[in-house]
């Protein structure tokens, strides 16, 4: 039983920043209707810019954290400006293949940069586990629970309590109306996109220390956020987080308990998407859209 | 200076003109409706006034040119357009379609004291507004669509065929609710409207259009009383 516990917690850890980069493909599939694939790199790139702030420039980790997550932020939000909007008035096929494109510039780009040798990403917590009730916890675990629950928690409290989220989901929603209503649907979508940016980069940046820092550190990471948002409900945000906690304890589990799923567990991540969109297309929270034909 | 002036304004829809050069004005404070058949360029004329359709000819407003103004920067210059089918935000409360309403407002405090200006137009919005707007009757959401655009002040109001959908009683108080809004709020009133013997009730004066173009303008009064006007736009 402590065992298993052990495992939950460890798996809340890893979905934690499952929910975050899940809910940052949410955010800019609720915006536009398609996945950004280039998000995985786009956190990835941020943790790469975390590590050079502490390692080389001796940056205390909470601050650049929170710089990494800003500069994210912002270039992410000029990217969708001065890149994607030109795109946005054609096909929505053109716009994916621009994040696909995105994809292998910023993973390039990172290689190019900081190489392809994996290196260590400091973690501010200490690696001693505390013992509650008898079950070994990791403080790192809790830590990255915590700073999950943190950034996902005030996701919430800006789309759901401000003035500024209410215009996101209306512009998300309803673009025309927005626009009648003074809403600069662009200029909400490029918010958006440094959004999910943002949130992204704390997903990395609390991944980098289990998974170690290289250019292709997230390329896992994305397919299980992809299938924690399809489990979830590809629109909707608690979705995004229910599914990226869910898959991360299964993930564990599995890895405990399973040991001959262990290497298979991106399939399991991939069947489960396939299982989902054949039993339940619009996952456990997301909206069901009827289509009259 | 009139407050919003049209000087030989056309629009199209792809290879399709819709409006062949229209000038019209509306004075500060007044009502002004445009009348005319299915097809006439009346919608057009509106979502070109707010720039939600592309558009050649001069748009003035408030003294200021409107041209390479974005649609909601137009909203933030005070033109408060409902459009046809209302723009219900559907899935959000009827609060929080108020809220959005406000969104172009920085006085907050004043912001406060307007959701009871509009809530004593329009009674039932007060009681209904945790309620999902979609949930709403025809006429609810029609209350609630002119409700959000008063809510952002603006001084302009272009109304798309307020009475589309309703019951006769609910339009006759519907009508009577913007005539005392433009009275009260000092909001000037451009309004669409299939009904023209309805419209011309309410308006100050009308503008006659077909097939892209102004036919006939004048006092309200004057062209509810004309033979031709009467026989085809009001039947009788």
């Amino acid at each position: 039983m402590t065992y298993f516990l052990q495992q939950v917690v460890s798996g809340l850890a890893a979905g934690g920043a499952y929910a975050s980069l899940a809910l940052a493909l949410v955010l800019i599939y609720s915006a536009m209707g398609l996945v950004n694939f280039a998000q995985g790199e786009f956190a990835m790139f941020a943790t790469f810019i975390a590590w050079s702030l502490m390692v080389s420039l001796h940056v205390p980790y909470g601050i650049a954290f929170v710089l990494a997550v800003v500069l994210a932020m912002v270039g992410a939000a000029v990217i969708e400006r001065a890149i994607v909007r030109p795109f946005e008035r054609g096909p929505q096929l053109s716009v994916v293949i621009v994040t696909l494109a995105l994809l292998a510039i910023v993973n390039g780009s990172a290689g190019f940069i900081w190489g392809y040798v994996p290196k260590p990403f400091p973690t501010p917590f200490p690696q001693s586990p505390v013992v509650i009730a008898g079950v070994y916890i990791s403080i790192q675990d809790i830590g990255v629970i915590a700073v999950s629950i943190l950034v996902l928690g005030l996701m919430y409290l800006l789309f759901n309590h401000t003035k500024l989220g209410l215009a996101m989901r209306t512009a998300a929603l309803y673009p025309d109306s927005a626009r009648l209503l003074g809403v600069s649907v662009g200029g909400m979508l490029a918010i958006g996109w440094g959004l999910a940016s943002g949130v992204g980069a704390v997903s990395g940046i609390l991944l980098a220390p289990s998974l170690f820092l290289e250019p292709n550190m997230m390329q896992q990471v994305v397919i299980y956020a992809f299938a924690a948002a399809v489990l979830g409900g590809i629109d909707s945000p608690i979705g995004a987080v229910v599914g990226g906690l869910l898959l991360g304890v299964l993930l564990a589990l599995i890895g405990a308990y399973i040991p001959v799923l262990a290497d298979l567990r991106l399939a399991v991540a991939l069947l489960l998407i396939v299982v989902t969109l054949v039993l339940r297309p619009s996952g456990l929270f997301g909206q069901v859209h009827t289509r009259r034909v | 200076m009139a407050l919003l002036e049209l000087d030989k304004v056309t629009a199209e829809y792809g290879p399709i003109k819709a409006l062949h050069g229209i000038t019209l004005k509306v004075e500060q404070g007044e009502i002004v409706a445009l009348l005319g058949a299915n097809g006439a360029g009346k919608t057009t004329t509106l979502r070109a006034i707010s720039g939600s359709v592309a558009r050649g000819g001069s748009v003035r407003f408030d003294g200021r040119s409107m041209a390479g103004v974005a649609v909601h920067e137009a909203a933030q210059r005070g033109i408060g357009h409902v459009p046809e089918g209302r723009g219900t935000l559907v899935q959000l409360s009827v609060w929080d379609n108020l809220r959005m309403g406000a969104y172009t407002r920085r006085d907050g405090r004043q912001v406060e004291k307007d959701y009871d200006v509009v809530f004593d137009y329009f009674p039932i919005l007060r009681t209904r507004r945790q309620q999902a707007a979609g949930s709403l009757s025809g006429g609810e959401q029609q209350m609630l669509a002119i409700a959000r655009a008063l809510m952002a002040r603006p001084k302009l109001l272009l109304l798309d065929e307020p009475s589309l959908g309703l019951a006769p009683l609910l339009v006759k108080s519907i009508f009577q609710i913007v005539r005392s809004i433009n009275r009260n709020e000092s909001v000037a009133v451009l309004l669409v409207e299939q009904n023209a013997a309805l419209a011309l009730n309410v308006a100050h004066r009308a503008y006659l259009l077909e097939t892209g173009r102004v036919v006939t303008e004048g006092q309200a009064s004057d062209m509810a009383r004309d033979e031709s006007i009467r026989r085809a736009y009001l039947g009788y």
